[in-house]
């Protein structure tokens, strides 16, 4: 971990102008960020830490919304009445991932960006484009067991850890910064040509909130599929908000952790569910479209039926009786 | 080592008669682990956490090599030796001369510029503060000319070699009648290949050493099970006599068999804080024990089991190929447990061992039957299946009283293998299993159980101790024995106490100091019948010792409740021991028992496991193992151990692989995120039962090991457990969802 | 909670300058000068000299390193100690002394909750506040009703909750049964 200069202000303005400086980085949680500086792959020269900033309330808005800021630390999140009722996939997703002490420490801006947990972006001996732009990604061609079937490039095939993103992908979470508001589906980026750049953030801008709309009726589903019962990164997972009505899906939302560099999100996959009766055949046909283009690397080809099984799995256990 | 009186250990060449452990008013109970409120407080100081005036150690971190194979062409330290806090960077440029050539004991570090493996340290870097020093670790610049290695075993399979053999005991191949002949007749065979992939010892501490040096002696803080072999490995390597060395090793936060080598820590603390006139201490980081330490190698074996229709097994063939370094001794003796577990006339073992440019390969937990038994105990599944018997069944019929390699000639000591299976099938509800795999489902879950047989072999190794009873009636236990978690501390206290009638908080025992009499280590379930022998010799001829003080004849005496007692007159301890005390030493040589008899602990484990019908994830649900390990010395800790290992053989069977990036020779997964080991959420309820059993011919306590006993089988049970759940077979461990999901049916 | 006065800190000139901090560890506060790379768990270990949190891994990965952060859990490896400037930490020192042991400790030592002892602090300490959160009410991924304030703390939610601290040598379930023992002496 190389030096590093150090501040803490207590006003939005100042982290934001301390965050301006290229060399500069906010730390939240930490849990992300440290675990990264100690193996060398973040290398910020000063450190900006927000946790003394007024962000960590979570309120509804009059017409509705949830305005969670962006220090509120994961467990607190996911223990919120508001959310266990109303955001039940929010809460699933948040309790499914990593443990009780990084939940704890981790807030809900800093687990949004998260980085990769590829071996060979972690790894500093290793190449790896998004850590050196223009070095060589080793995970194509080498153990890439944990990688992207959708979205990936010839650049980068690495996956989004994160699966809270996925449940506010979901539900059309909405980022707010210190300067503007972006939908979390554009949030993130798809590695194309330049994987280092991971999200549409501008230099120093700084997530000062989460906007969550007003909540979607239906079953919350949340799974994820993972090599150990507990502590282990998602394989893939589904979250699936569905709503019956008279025997028919009303309204369904999909969003998937563990495919691509940013969580996915296909909506044609879930307007095609609407109106119909559910069937082993249209659960087929949501899944054939998710996977429309899917394509594995040798290690990771099993998340191509996994992510099959377990969407026809979820939509037959949020559609069911 | 301080010079001492040579202690002349007691041969043990016979059975063991009655001795006053027999009595067992403290042996076998489960006393509660007398170091325990110093570990649960906190307290207990292992290796790295020695306490120097502040700012008196410097802090080292290593540079490892990035590359398997080829030389260093470049080396740029000058960022390094520039940057704040730093005191020296040391390489094979200026590292102070070393012993050599290297050798097992002999560890010369940065001695040249050749790269021998990824993960091998290039780079020392010594600084004020850990921040420091690793922060300039970093801007250490290595550049290689790299050669291509050889890091997959299946493609190094045509180059395989025979290994030396590991001792006149253990030959590499063994024949016996004529296998080919009679399996090729036997009515139903079983012909299958397993492979068991690189495992991670991953005990919870990393290896850390601290050094100081008084003139020419070094003090030497480490974590290490084996502590003379560490003081012969410094000795050799710095180039030291016996006597200037002393190794601590008070408190060792898991071992497994990780910590029986002495690695780049200790020596590179040893040397720099030699040439720096410091203490120096040295830990290595969770990716660096991944990649500079020693793991399990993986293994390819083949089994073949012939039998008649009615599961009588006539042939027997097990096939081993290991990999490891060129000019490494060690192999994977995968095949050993298959000489002695069923009967059968017509058998053959071999070991084969391919070079690989991985890091080096060596022991860990059960080394041999952990994964030999993997493969052996699946293809007994596969022929129960095959002929339509109940697996246990199959076990029993193939049971044998004597080494079915040499005849009854050679009986086992004890061995209640088929009493482990009954007592096991009867505890776990063994006969609600379906044997039509896919047949029980609850839920989304597909049930099923397995079973395996279990056994590990005997060993003994010389061991030593001394004895020290003062006037308060304290008597102090020393030997350079160490405690990895195993309960050393507490089984010491209890056979001392119990040999001289004294409570356990009477009992001092002191560990994990070369200074105290040479033991035998932690190591191949050695250590608890080594150690616990010597100090029973020790506290034997201290009885006698007390007796002639009192004027007793010591073969009529008594010890209790602080006391030594002849009929009806009694003398308290403390009395007779003064001012001065009273001394004793004893030691334990292994005699020629373990060539008269086939030695080993056997179990039998059972498995339920849950297989997800639509993810292919396994959780196992309950376990049970039952063993019979001669004398229980300590009925809680000798349980918490076999849990433990059956915990080892869930992870083996689900999720436990280090995988060799094929292009650098490293481990890719090199940390505690990404090599799984069982969490909490994996391990539901494990219970272990021990059948009431003594064996006077393993040592004078009648006990055998227990520390490893846990694992070998354990997986195969739950992987046997995982097809009879959902058909699915699996020889490819772990036996993760990807491969458990491609043989499941489509979903309904 | 616990917070300095003055949460403000400048912006240092130099990288890697010594900084003041002040932690309240186990109800004594210590003012130190720290490097600020210098994390929580390293601050314990080698500037209090609180040597019964353990580094196992320093990536979180393990959990040998969990502290109480004003009454809540976390891995003391992925903070910095500056960051924790007038905060409260409870280490396991702060739990309980070998002759006064935390009813924790004691169910640990009852229930043979170890076997090398090397991730027991951060069990213990993982499990106390464990408890205390299930008391809050906090629902956890095996909590079946989402909705309720209580649940019962089943061995699948015991299990649940304590996976973030591993323990190689497995002593996994006489841990699960020391924490139910202790539970009814502290819930």
């Amino acid at each position: 971990m190389r030096a590093f200069s150090y501040e803490r202000p207590s006003q939005v303005a100042h982290a934001t102008h301390a965050g301006s400086r290229p060399d500069a980085a906010f730390i939240g949680g930490g849990t992300n960020l440290l675990d990264l500086m100690k193996l060398d792959v973040e290398q910020p020269g000063h450190l900006v830490d927000v946790n003394r900033l007024p962000l960590e309330t979570i309120e509804v808005l009059p017409r509705g919304d949830l305005r969670i800021g962006a220090l509120v630390r994961n467990a607190t999140l996911a223990a919120d009445p508001h959310v266990r009722r109303h955001y039940a996939v929010l809460s699933r997703a948040l309790l499914s991932g990593a443990t009780g002490q990084l939940r704890n420490k981790a807030t809900t801006a800093g687990n949004l960006l998260q980085r990769t947990r590829c071996y060979y972006f972690t790894d500093v001996s290793k190449a790896c484009n998004k850590r050196v732009p223009g070095s060589g990604c080793e995970a194509i061609g080498g153990y890439n067991r944990i990688h992207a079937i959708l979205g990936a490039s010839a650049s980068c095939i690495a996956t989004h850890p994160s699966d809270m993103a996925v449940a506010m992908l979901l539900l059309d979470a909405v980022v707010e910064t210190d300067r503007r508001r972006i939908p979390v589906a554009e949030l993130h980026r798809l590695p194309g040509q330049t994987p280092e750049i991971e999200t549409t953030l501008q230099p120093g801008e700084l997530i000062v909130a989460i906007r969550l709309p007003p909540p979607l009726a239906g079953r919350h589903l949340y799974r994820k599929v993972r090599d150990r019962a507990s502590y282990a990164f998602a394989a893939v997972s589904v979250a699936a908000v569905v709503e019956m009505r008279h025997g028919r899906i009303g309204q369904a939302r999909l969003a998937f952790g563990g495919l691509a560099h940013k969580p996915w999100r296909d909506h044609e996959a879930e307007r095609l569910l609407v109106d119909e009766a559910p069937s082993r055949a249209l659960f087929e046909r949501a899944a054939d479209q998710v996977l429309t283009g899917a394509v594995g690397q040798g290690g990771n080809d099993y998340k191509i039926p996994l992510l099959r099984r377990t969407l026809m799995a979820t939509l037959r256990q949020a559609t069911e009786a | 080592m301080q010079s001492q009186p040579p202690i002349k250990p007691s041969l043990f060449d016979s059975p063991a008669g009655p001795n006053p452990l027999d009595q067992e008013h403290l042996l076998g109970r489960g006393l509660a682990r007398v170091d325990g409120p110093l570990k649960v407080s906190g307290r207990a100081p292992y290796a790295y956490e020695v306490s120097d005036p502040a700012g008196a150690a410097l802090v080292g971190v290593l540079v490892l090599s990035t590359v398997a194979q080829g030389s260093i062409t470049r080396l740029d330290t000058q960022a390094a030796e520039q940057a704040p806090g730093v005191r020296l960077v040391m390489t094979h440029r200026n590292a102070p001369r070393q012993g050599g050539p290297a050798s097992q004991y002999c560890r010369p570090q940065m001695a040249d510029a050749v790269i021998r493996q990824n993960g091998q340290a290039v780079a020392l870097v010594l600084g004020d503060s850990f921040e420091q020093a690793r922060a300039a670790a970093a801007l250490v610049v290595v550049d290689y000319d790299t050669r291509p290695g050889q890091f997959d075993l299946a493609a190094g399979l045509p180059q395989a070699t025979v290994p030396p053999p590991r001792s006149p005991s253990q030959p590499v191949d063994t024949h016996v009648g004529d296998f080919a002949q009679a399996f090729a007749s036997a009515p139903v065979q079983v012909d299958a290949t397993y492979s068991t992939p690189h495992q991670a010892h991953a005990m919870m501490e990393p290896h850390a050493s601290h050094a100081s040096w008084e003139g020419d002696r070094l003090t030497l803080h480490t974590s290490n099970q084996m502590l003379s072999s560490c003081a012969q490995t410094l000795c050799e390597t710095l180039m030291l006599r016996p006597e200037q060395v002393r190794v601590l090793s008070r408190y060792i936060g898991g071992g497994f068999g990780s910590k029986l080598v002495t690695y780049a820590d200790a020596i590179l603390a040893g040397v720099a804080a030699r040439q720096l006139g410091r203490p120096v201490k040295i830990a290595l980081s969770r990716p660096q024990v991944f990649r500079q330490t020693t793991h399990r190698t993986a293994t390819i074996q083949r089994v073949r089991l012939g039998a008649d229709a009615d599961g009588t097994l006539h042939a027997i063939g097990h096939e081993s190929w290991s990999g490891n370094q060129q000019g490494q001794a060690f192999y994977e003796t995968a095949a050993n447990q298959t000489r002695l577990l069923y009967a059968a006339h017509d058998r053959m073992t071999t070991h084969r061992q391919v070079r690989l440019d991985l890091p080096i390969a060596s022991s860990m937990r059960a080394p041999g039957e952990a994964v030999g038994l993997l493969a052996l105990e699946c293809a007994m599944d596969e022929l129960a299946d095959r002929l339509q018997m109940d697996p246990v069944a199959l076990r029993v019929k193939n049971d044998i009283q004597y080494d079915p390699e040499h005849g009854p000639s050679r009986p086992f000591s004890t061995r209640r293998l088929a009493d482990c299976l009954h007592e096991g099938a009867d505890r776990f509800g063994w006969e609600r299993r379906l044997p039509r795999p896919g047949a029980r489902r609850e839920g989304q879950w597909l049930v099923g159980m397995g079973v395996a047989s279990a056994i590990r072999s005997v060993a003994l190794r010389p061991s030593s101790a001394e004895v020290h009873l003062d006037g308060r009636g304290i008597l102090t236990v020393g030997t350079a024995m160490t405690d990895i978690g195993t309960g050393t501390y507490t089984i010491l206290t209890q056979i001392a106490g119990e040999m001289l009638g004294l409570p356990p908080d009477r009992v001092v025992m002191q560990l994990g100091d070369t200074d105290l009499p040479e033991a035998s280590g932690s190591g191949g379930s050695f250590g608890a019948a080594s150690s616990g022998s010597a100090v029973y010799y020790a506290c034997a001829q201290l009885r006698i010792a007390v007796a002639r003080r009192a004027g007793f004849d010591p073969e009529k005496v008594q010890f209790a409740d602080g006391q030594i007692i002849q009929e009806g007159r009694a003398v308290s301890l403390a009395a007779l021991a003064g001012a001065q005390g009273i001394e004793a030493t004893g030691g334990i040589k292994p005699g020629s028992l373990l060539k008269r008899y086939a030695q080993a602990s056997f179990g039998a484990h059972f498995a339920e496991v849950g297989v997800d019908a639509d993810t292919g994830e396994v959780r196992v649900r309950r376990m049970l193992g039952v063993f019979g390990i001669g004398r229980v010395l300590n009925a809680r800790t000798a349980r918490s151990q076999a849990i433990g290992g059956m915990v080892f053989g869930i992870g083996a069977a689900l999720m436990e692989e280090a995988v060799p990036d094929q292009r650098h020779g490293d481990f890719i997964n090199h940390d505690l995120a990404e090599y799984h080991v069982p969490v909490h959420a994996d391990v539901p309820a494990v219970e272990a039962y021990f059948l009431e059993e003594l064996d006077p011919v393993a040592n004078p306590l009648k006990a055998k090991g227990v520390g490893e006993l846990g694992i070998c089988g354990a997986g195969a049970a739950v992987a046997n457990a995982i097809h009879n759940a959902c058909g699915v077979r699996l020889r490819d461990y772990p036996m993760t969802l990807d491969k458990v999901l491609a043989g499941l049916p489509v979903q309904a | 909670m616990a917070r300095a006065a003055s949460p403000a800190v400048p912006p240092q000139a130099e990288p890697g300058t010594a900084i003041p901090v002040t932690l309240a560890v186990n109800g004594v506060d210590h003012a130190l000068m720290l490097d600020p790379r210098v994390t929580l768990l390293d601050a314990l270990r080698e500037h209090l000299l609180l040597t019964g949190t353990k580094k196992g891994c320093d990536h979180g990965q393990c959990g040998a390193c969990t502290v109480m952060l004003n009454g809540r859990r976390i891995n003391a490896c992925l903070s910095l100690a500056v960051m924790h400037d007038g905060e409260a930490i409870t280490t396991i020192e702060g739990l309980g002394h070998p002759d006064d042991l935390h009813p924790m400790q004691a169910a640990f030592v009852r229930h043979d909750g170890y076997q090398c002892g090397y991730c027991t602090p951060g069990q213990i300490c993982s499990a106390v506040a464990m408890l205390a959160e299930h008391r809050a009410g906090m629902p956890s991924h095996v909590t079946e009703d989402l909705q309720a304030t209580h649940h019962d703390l089943t061995d699948a939610e015991l299990r649940e909750r304590m996976s973030g601290n591993i323990c190689r040598c497995s002593a996994y379930p006489n841990i699960v049964a020391a924490i139910r023992d202790a539970s009814g002496g502290i819930a």
